[in-house]
């Protein structure tokens, strides 16, 4: 039950997206974001959707894998969807009884949002599914460096992220081995009445936050032993380098954004 | 008759994915009641994934698993009360462990059977004894005993659901020689007092060769071989070959047979081996 998580996950390849700088990615999700929120015209979403589209297929990962991404959040989707429908009061009113009334600006919010936010998740899940953890986080103290002359503590920031991404999958496997312990000893966790089930919870999280706490002590130590004392003075074993091919994928996000602008404007 | 069955289990991970393996492959074995079995195989060999389907952890993928002859996955409802009577310990048992008391801990899995207090009582004692835990010590905190304390601790709280079949995986994994010594014990007279069913997973067959009444080896997800401990040792080079341990005493008469002495006989214990070379040598005279 808890292999379904995808958060985080990564797909080793070596795809055009995959090669790109993950400090450039980052910045392109950025401006990404911007472009799906830009004016609120068909035309400027559809030219965000044609872009996530784009960036999909060269990903070169399975459609079937951000479907996945995106399932989780159907539901809260729906609902709010549904909401907006009926309380949204604006324009047109296509449908009307007692009341319940349907306007034009109802369809539209409700519509938009969900798009919207599929595509973004779908975007974002091109960034994750295409870099690794830990470039990621290594891209992101690049990115943050000027926040140190403010004393902003960003090596420790991102030094904090990749040992919490580190350790998303570890605590997965142990969740599950605890779960099985527990169900080998008849606890009751994805069966019986809701008290019954909460009770049991406890016998999971229990354990889980002592072999948390343990797993931190460690690894504290072992850290301690090869002398790490933070950021001051440290060099890294893999350099971000830029390319021709990062500032090209730049110009081509770039461009897309002022065309959903200029759509979003001038096609109302 | 037998008390565990498995008829062509098969168990395919990530099933339809590009993560697909095959864990279990086509097993197909009779476990008799009362005997203790040594479970053998290399990591990832499928083991530990056969074992989680007796007791109704893992679903079949094909494949059937019978307890007393009747398929566990006959009625869903009912697994639960499968998995009383097939007692699972994970390795590493220990980090299952979470209440305040070790009685409370020992006595979770019977909680759970919803006996009464009593009976709770009575079994969390005789398991302590069992396992060689003192009664004073039922009242502290799990968390305040040593490494080799709690895994006793953990290993009788699936003990004191008296099943019909113990498995346990690797129980002696990350002890010292003496703890390991200890839980063996613990477990052979647990096995003499109840006759129930035993199976001990281990790497090394030097830790289970000297009680086990049959082993079975798993290699790359299919059943290497079940067999009478005698006729597997009879097999040493074979096991060898798929990577695992045999006893050193074996790899000594395996050498003595290549170079002429040959006993006729599969040795597997140092107590053994004394009795056949003291024969031996009788035998001639010296």
């Amino acid at each position: 039950m808890l292999k379904d998580i995808t958060i985080g996950q990564y797909f080793p390849s070596s795809s055009i997206i995959h090669r790109l700088d993950p400090r450039f990615k980052i910045v392109i999700t950025f401006i990404y974001i911007l472009m799906l929120f830009t004016g609120s015209s068909v035309s400027s979403l559809a030219v965000g959707a044609v872009y996530t589209l784009m960036s999909v297929l060269l990903s070169g990962i399975p459609v079937k894998m951000f479907a996945k991404s995106v399932k989780p959040l159907l539901p809260f989707l729906l609902v709010t969807a549904v909401i907006n429908l009926f309380l949204v009061d604006s324009g047109d009113i296509y449908f009307e009884w007692k009341f319940i009334k349907i306007t034009e600006g109802g369809i539209d919010i409700s519509v938009f949002m969900v798009v919207r936010i599929i595509l973004l998740i779908t975007g974002s899940s091109v960034l994750t599914y295409t870099t690794s953890p830990i470039t990621l986080t290594d891209a992101i103290e690049r990115l943050l460096s000027p926040l140190k002359k403010l004393k902003f503590p960003v090596h420790e920031l991102a030094m904090m992220m990749s040992i919490a991404l580190r350790f998303i999958p570890t605590l997965i496997e142990e969740t599950d081995k605890i779960i099985s312990a527990q169900k080998a000893r008849g606890a009751e966790i994805d069966t019986g009445s809701f008290t019954t089930r909460a009770k049991n919870m406890i016998a999971i999280l229990v354990p889980l936050f002592i072999s948390s706490f343990r797993r931190a002590d460690e690894l504290a130590t072992a850290m301690e032993c090869r002398c790490y004392n933070g950021g001051e003075g440290r060099t890294r074993l893999r350099q971000l380098k830029s390319s021709p091919k990062d500032y090209i994928a730049l110009g081509i996000t770039v461009i897309f954004y002022a065309a959903a602008i200029i759509t979003a404007h001038w096609l109302k | 008759m037998a008390v565990l069955e498995t008829q062509e289990l098969t168990y395919i991970y990530s099933a339809g994915s590009p993560f697909e393996k095959v864990a279990v492959d086509h097993v197909n074995l009779k476990i008799d009641a009362g005997q203790i079995i040594g479970v053998m195989g290399h990591t990832g060999s499928g083991k530990s994934t056969l074992i989680q389907h007796f007791n109704g952890l893992l679903k079949p993928s094909s494949g059937r698993v019978l307890l007393d002859g009747r398929d566990i996955w006959e009625d869903k409802n009912k697994i639960r009360d499968v998995r009383f009577q097939v007692g699972l310990v994970f390795q590493y048992p220990e980090y299952q462990i979470f209440e305040e008391t070790v009685y409370k801990d020992i006595a979770y899995g019977c909680r759970n059977m919803g006996l009464d207090e009593s009976e709770i009582k009575l079994r969390v004692i005789e398991t302590a004894c069992d396992i060689g835990l003192k009664e004073e010590i039922l009242e502290r905190s799990p968390f305040e005993l040593s490494g080799g304390q709690k895994r006793r601790v953990a290993i009788a709280g699936v003990m004191a659901m008296r099943p019909k079949v113990l498995i346990l995986d690797e129980p002696t994994a990350g002890l010292d020689p003496a703890g390991r010594d200890k839980i063996i014990t613990h477990i052979k007279n647990y096995h003499r007092r109840t006759k129930n069913t035993v199976l001990i997973v281990s790497h090394s067959m030097e830790d289970i060769a000297g009680f086990a009444d049959k082993i079975l080896v798993m290699n790359k997800a299919r059943l290497f071989c079940f067999d009478d401990t005698v006729k597997v040792f009879g097999r040493s080079e074979e096991i060898s070959e798929i990577g695992l341990d045999v006893p050193q005493i074996t790899k000594v008469f395996t050498k003595l047979k290549k170079q002429g002495l040959d006993f006729g006989k599969e040795v597997y214990t140092v107590g053994y081996a004394k009795d056949l070379i003291i024969k031996y040598l009788r035998e001639r005279g010296l």
